[in-house]
């Protein structure tokens, strides 16, 4: 028992000392934080303004476009083809230009720019053209554009969850879908990170040859468990460090923006409170933003995050030993990393496919294919991570759990037989028939 | 010859189809070395990994020390493989000091044995460097004391001089036989006959999964003599062949002028006596001696014999 410690505090120390393992624990929190920072920076930033001239025989449209923060239209009263050709000297991103049609309603336009114009340009022309023809053509068959709009309503729907009490929970789909596609991910990247290092380990130490000197010493379990034990315990503090510091940097970084940041509040608040002053409808969205926002802050505050954690944790490290033995397996039975290949596609073929089907878990959260999935043990710790947000029923919980305990129990059991032959294999091409022949070897 | 440390009891060991040990028996006396030998393939790494616990015998036993071996004999053993192998990225001291303590040390004890072997072999420098940045023959001695570190009764050497230089072959000749001075027990497997005839006090001969010979070096030597015998001499009458008694060959001779040396194989029923006897009063004899034969013709021969006795035998 002793020994087994004595690996598992090599294999940490000796990894958690890299330099690579200081840069990525560093690095990881920086680049989360980027994630936060950058788009905030961005928008204090003063966006480059981009002018649009427009020539609108029609002369239907020229009113209709008004400036935005990133755009600016200016009519032009010039020919098409002049504009056109002194784009840069009238210091124009694009010309427009909607031609006089036969018909009442002009339903093309044209857009020069000497470089792709964006999608975003393109879009907002494509808006404020679609709808003012809209209202035209509503005009001509003789609506009232003011009623129409009074006629349309948005609606927004609350869901609201029962628990057990019979208290009301208020839940927001779209933030635990987020969520439990992040922490899908996140066991996601873990297991094949970590897992690539254990069969790395054994790689290395099969080359070197020094396995034959330490399963001298231990058996070759304890030194196979001692391996995923000890990388295990990296993940997880590199995990920690990188909760811990992102936590740290968001906080610094949100405390130097926070001037702009409650600036930008403050003149949301100063729109809301003009659109509420405002029209009967203006009153209406303001409410509906209000009561957004309250729905997403009550969701947070209704997702248990005790139990997420316990949960993330407990389908971390099951789903990591499960996959982790399989890479033990596969590192022992080659003499090099490119060897590894053949191998590696059945052990990485279920992780993926549960990636992909994600999507469909997150639309149906508790239908068969989510159901399954999180039940069987090779896919069950992405899925599962990705149902917990939405509520699973306990016996769900349950029957994952322990079928997922099972499950690296076996594969450590299958994986321990393949690995004590194959460490102290050299030089033989080693394919299924020969695995299964080891499997059945006694010892 | 003293009490076994070591026992080997009908050893058997089959890999599927392929039978690696076939009822090997051996004994290797307390404070010997013993050479264990054979062809390439024989099953000397199969039955080493047997008695370092790597892997179980399917029949027979172990004994160590008149008691079966049990996993905690781990520690009482000192392996140094073949195939020498570190970790490349670590630290001479850091991985000399791991390697110890998985045998069992503690941390404080296999420091001070650490710098003890370090300032011996005058390696206290490489401390902090990593192993990769040692040359092949300094990798070797930084793995000889990690065998020996935690001080074993058992001592299994396989191929130690490989990789090491003449002046460093003899510093390390000088350890193991040192080692046995202290009461340890070393087993040696090599294909180096010299060194099996300079250190081993017995051996075992393994081939084709088979134990085929054992016995104490001198005695096998002895057993496997053609009666040949070496004869200095000075100025002969004539030739040898003139005046040598019916029976005894010659197998050489060379020389000329004054000084001659022959070798002469004595028929069954004579004795060197025999020979000396005949020479005396035709030459001077400067010096006389038995050529045993060299562990290398006996390997060879004991397994070409054995050899051809499990062709007779497939095919009959």
């Amino acid at each position: 028992m002793n020994r087994i410690w004595l690996i598992i505090g090599r294999e940490f120390v000796t990894r958690v000392r890299k330099r690579s393992f200081v840069i990525m624990t560093l690095l990881g929190p920086v680049l989360m934080a980027a994630l936060f920072v950058v788009p905030m920076y961005i928008a204090t930033l003063e966006g480059g303004e981009k002018t649009i001239g427009v020539i609108d025989e029609t002369g239907l449209f020229s009113s209709q476009f008004t400036d935005t923060d990133q755009i600016r239209f200016m009519v032009l009263d010039l020919p098409q083809h002049e504009a056109k050709n002194r784009l840069s000297e009238l210091g124009l991103y694009a010309v427009l230009h909607i031609p006089m049609t036969e018909v009442t309603v002009p339903q093309t336009a044209v857009l020069y720019s000497d470089k792709q114009p964006s999608l975003m340009i393109k879009g907002h022309i494509r808006d404020v053209m679609s709808k003012h023809v809209e209202s035209l053509k509503l005009k001509a068959s003789g609506i009232d554009p003011e009623i129409l709009h009074s006629i349309n309503t948005s609606i927004n729907l609350l869901t609201i969850r029962l628990n057990k009490g019979g208290e009301e929970e208020k839940s927001s789909t779209e933030l635990s879908m987020i969520l439990g596609m992040v922490a899908g991910l996140l066991i996601y990247f873990f297991i094949f990170l970590y897992g690539a290092q254990v069969m790395r380990g054994v790689i290395e130490e099969k080359t070197s040859r020094i396995v034959e000197i330490i399963v001298s010493s231990v058996r070759p379990f304890q030194l196979m468990m001692g391996k995923i034990t000890g990388i295990a315990l990296v993940g997880l503090t590199q995990f920690t460090l990188w909760v811990l510091l992102t936590f740290i940097m968001v906080t610094v970084s949100f405390t130097f923006f926070s001037e702009e940041i409650s600036e930008y509040r403050s003149s949301q608040l100063k729109m809301q409170q003009e659109s509420i002053t405002g029209q009967v409808t203006g009153n209406i969205t303001g409410d509906e933003t209000t009561l957004a926002v309250a729905g997403v802050l009550e969701t947070i505050e209704s997702i248990n995050f005790g139990v997420m954690i316990f949960t993330f944790l407990f389908f971390f490290i099951g789903g990591y030993l499960l996959y982790g033995a399989l890479f033990a397996a596969i590192g022992s039975a080659v003499d090099q990393e490119t060897d590894t290949q053949q191998f590696m596609l059945p052990v990485t073929v279920p992780l993926i496919l549960s990636i992909i089907l994600a999507q469909f878990v997150v639309a149906n959260p508790d239908g068969p294919v989510a159901f399954w999935l999180s039940v069987i043990p090779l896919t069950s710790p992405v899925i599962m991570m990705i149902r917990i947000p939405f509520g699973v029923a306990f016996t769900d919980l349950a029957l994952s759990a322990l079928l997922l305990i099972a499950g690296f129990v076996f594969t450590t059991w299958l994986a321990a037989k393949v690995y004590r032959t194959g460490i102290l294999m050299y030089g033989k091409k080693v394919n299924y028939r020969e695995l299964w022949k080891w499997i059945r070897y006694r010892t | 010859m003293n009490r076994p440390l070591f026992e080997a009891i009908s050893v058997s060991k089959t890999y599927s189809s392929t039978r690696a040990l076939d009822q090997v028996s051996m004994s290797v006396p307390k404070q010997s070395i013993f050479g264990l030998l054979g062809p390439n393939g024989a099953g000397k790494t199969t039955l080493i990994r047997i008695i370092n616990q790597i892997t179980a015998p399917d029949e027979g036993e172990i004994h160590l020390d008149g008691k079966p071996l049990r996993p905690a004999d781990i520690s009482r053993i000192g392996y140094l493989p073949e195939e020498r192998g570190l970790y490349k990225k670590m630290k001479v001291g850091e991985q000399v000091l791991y390697l110890a303590r998985l045998k069992g040390l503690m941390k404080s004890e296999a420091l001070q044995r650490l710098n003890y072997w370090f300032e011996k072999f005058e390696i206290r420098s490489w401390w902090n460097k990593r192993v990769e940045e040692l040359s092949k023959g300094m990798q070797q001695k930084v793995q000889f004391i990690a065998t020996i570190i935690h001080e074993p009764e058992l001592l299994i050497f396989d191929e130690p001089f490989s990789g090491f230089d003449p002046i460093n072959v003899n510093i390390l000749k000088d350890e193991i036989l040192g080692l046995r001075e202290k009461g340890a027990t070393v087993i040696f497997s090599t294909h180096n006959m010299a060194s099996v005839e300079e250190l081993c006090d017995r051996i075992a001969l393994i081939d084709r999964s088979r134990k085929i010979l054992e016995g104490s070096v001198h005695q096998i030597r002895l057993d496997h003599r053609t009666h040949l015998y070496e004869v200095e001499y000075e100025n002969p009458v004539s030739g040898a062949a003139s005046w040598l008694p019916e029976g005894f060959t010659i197998v050489e001779e060379t020389g000329s002028g004054q000084r001659h040396t022959a070798r002469i194989r004595i028929p069954d029923g004579a004795g060197p006596n025999d020979l000396i006897s005949s020479i005396i009063p035709r030459a001077t004899i400067i010096s006389f001696r038995e050529l045993l034969p060299s562990m290398n013709d006996i390997f060879i021969r004991t397994v070409k014999e054995h050899g051809a006795g499990n062709i007779n035998n497939t095919g009959s």
